[in-house]
């Protein structure tokens, strides 16, 4: 199973794991239009957390065991048993929140238009994630976890 | 070869059926369920009454959910009779079911008072499908609702009614809606979300009965209140609560109390025998206890663990508590625990109130540990501390960062901390 884990000691705070997210999931792909004018607004499923000297970037651990599954209450949310990752289906997300309730990392949350969730989705389109392959100091690997 | 039997195919019947496939791929699995499509997501049906969903997109699981985990699904029917001796399910036409492991997952039923006037038409609950689709064939020629009752199906109700441009009375005998989940600043301001979408609120009294129209006595046609009001309105919806499903095992020797009392592997007191969802009481991780707790998430999680235990594969249920997340009219609310203790001595509490954004977050503490929490307005970080909560960790060291901007696992206690990066 693919998953994005932090080195702690080698992240730096700068926070362009969230901005490469964010452009990644926008409809243009290009950073002024995704900032300024699209709308809903792209949001980064990456979250930098400091808390000085530390920091670090929090995603979807695709966990094995996955509360935000087990809690949705339409079937949205659900775990591939081939890829182990844990996805979610926008047509059948009514952003009723029990996944953001109960997500320990708080690593889900309700997107700009507040009618849906948004969570890592560990890139479909790249081999490797944005924010991994942007990040300058290496803190973020992109590993594969026993399931 | 075991026979699986489960009474019920929603969240719980679901759960169970999810995980005896993940275990035994060979016995016979048989649902009994009265729906016709059992497989639907309860708490939707106010999306299908908004006409936010259809009838296919709240589907829980797919139409193949049942073909594909090899289940026999008795549709439309009713389990009339347990035999303990016999291990046998006596369905409505009559026929015995064998079983060798049976899971009762019949859920709960809307909890009507007896008031006068409740047999008329226009009257309605609001649990399942079938009742919502009630409703709909109504809304067309309706111009005014009631709603009684001010918890979660209430306000959920009203909301979807609003949206199809019902005049909508929501009427709450306390003096707030949501009073189970929410404290009153919390509750306050939900008031004033849904009040400003449309829905007038009236607390404080209630409905005393149900009055006819006057061309056709048998048709809704108006509420007394308890001050003698007389409000107009076609449509009554009465929302004041769910009771557990027992009537299959009432005065029997399977041990109930408000609902079937199970154990931490949802097992009942007859061998075999298993409950789970709203019709059992099972364990709440906050207060030790077991509880009634009908919420769909814990009722999947119980079936789940149910299943499990059916299979012979003992895994421990790990419990729930009073837990909702709301989105009513987009104001985005996570509750959980407790909330309004009846005295603060013994409780410390940590509130942020930012009427301007509509944000408000309180954390009530005991001993240093988070027993409730409500975050109105932003939830994104509501997960983290939900598994503070969950797990009773001593948040003395954190404290003052709870309620900050910079609150997050990064400022979890180390061992906290470490713990949530090995891979679990």
């Amino acid at each position: 199973m693919k998953r994005v884990s932090i080195k702690e000691e080698a992240c730096i705070g700068c926070g362009l794991c969230q901005v490469y997210c964010t452009i990644e999931h926008s409809k243009s792909k290009d950073p002024i239009k995704a900032y300024l004018k699209e709308y809903p607004k792209p949001v980064s499923r990456v979250r930098i957390e400091t808390n000085k000297p530390n920091s670090i970037s929090i995603r979807c651990q695709h966990c094995k065991d996955t509360p935000c599954v087990a809690a949705c209450l339409t079937g949205a949310m659900t775990k591939d048993k081939e890829t182990g990752q844990v996805t979610h289906d926008k047509e059948k997300c009514i952003g009723c929140w029990t996944c953001v309730m109960v997500c320990p990392y708080g690593a889900v949350k309700p997107d700009s238009s507040g009618k849906i969730i948004a969570k890592c989705d560990l890139c479909p389109d790249r081999e490797i994630p944005a924010c991994v392959a942007n990040c300058p100091n290496e803190a973020l690997i992109c590993e594969e976890v026993e399931q | 070869m075991t026979k699986y039997v489960i009474i019920g195919g929603s969240a719980g019947g679901i759960g169970a059926v999810e995980a005896i496939r993940e275990e035994d791929t060979k016995g016979t699995i048989t649902v009994i369920s009265e729906e016709k499509v059992p497989q639907y997501s309860r708490p939707m049906i106010s999306e299908y009454v908004s006409k936010e969903a259809t009838l296919d997109n709240m589907k829980y699981r797919d139409d193949q959910f049942w073909k594909k985990n090899n289940v026999k699904v008795l549709n439309g029917i009713t389990a009339k009779k347990i035999d303990f001796t016999t291990k046998q399910v006596e369905i409505d036409n009559g026929d015995k079911i064998d079983y060798d492991k049976l899971l009762i997952a019949t859920g709960g039923k809307p909890f009507v008072p007896r008031m006068e006037g409740v047999e008329k038409k226009g009257v309605f609950t609001f649990t399942e499908l079938s009742s919502a689709e009630d409703i709909e064939s109504s809304v067309g020629q309706s111009k005014n609702a009631i709603v009684i009752g001010g918890g979660l199906i209430g306000v959920s109700v009203s909301e979807a009614l609003v949206k199809r441009e019902i005049n909508v009375t929501l009427v709450e005998l306390k003096d707030n809606i949501l009073n189970l989940i929410l404290d009153k600043t919390a509750s306050e301001i939900a008031e004033n979300v849904i009040a400003n979408n449309g829905v007038t609120i009236i607390t404080g009294k209630t409905v005393q009965r149900i009055i006819g129209r006057k061309d056709d006595p048998t048709k809704v046609g108006g509420v007394i209140m308890t001050d003698n009001e007389e409000i107009p309105c076609e449509l009554v919806i009465v929302a004041i609560g769910v009771i557990p499903r027992t009537e299959l095992v009432k005065d029997t020797p399977l041990k109930t109390n408000r609902g079937i009392v199970v154990d931490r592997f949802m097992r009942t007191n007859i061998p075999d025998i298993f409950a789970c969802g709203d019709v059992a009481e099972a364990y709440d991780f906050l207060i030790d206890k077991n509880r009634l707790l009908p919420l769909w998430p814990l009722a999947y999680l119980g079936g789940r663990v149910a299943g499990f235990n059916m299979t012979g594969k003992k895994i421990e249920y790990e419990g729930g508590t009073i837990m909702s997340s709301l989105k009513y009219f987009d104001l985005p609310i996570v509750a959980v625990g407790y909330i309004n203790p009846q005295n603060m001595s013994g409780y410390d509490e940590l509130v942020e109130l930012k009427p301007e954004k509509t944000i408000y977050k309180k954390i009530l503490l005991k001993n240093n540990v988070i027993v409730g929490f409500i975050f109105l307005g932003e939830i994104e970080k509501a997960g983290i501390l939900f598994r503070l909560l969950k797990n009773h960790v001593d948040i003395s060291e954190i404290k003052d960062n709870l309620l900050s901007e910079d609150f997050g696992i990064v400022t979890l206690p180390q061992n906290v901390r470490q713990e949530m990066f090995v891979v679990n």
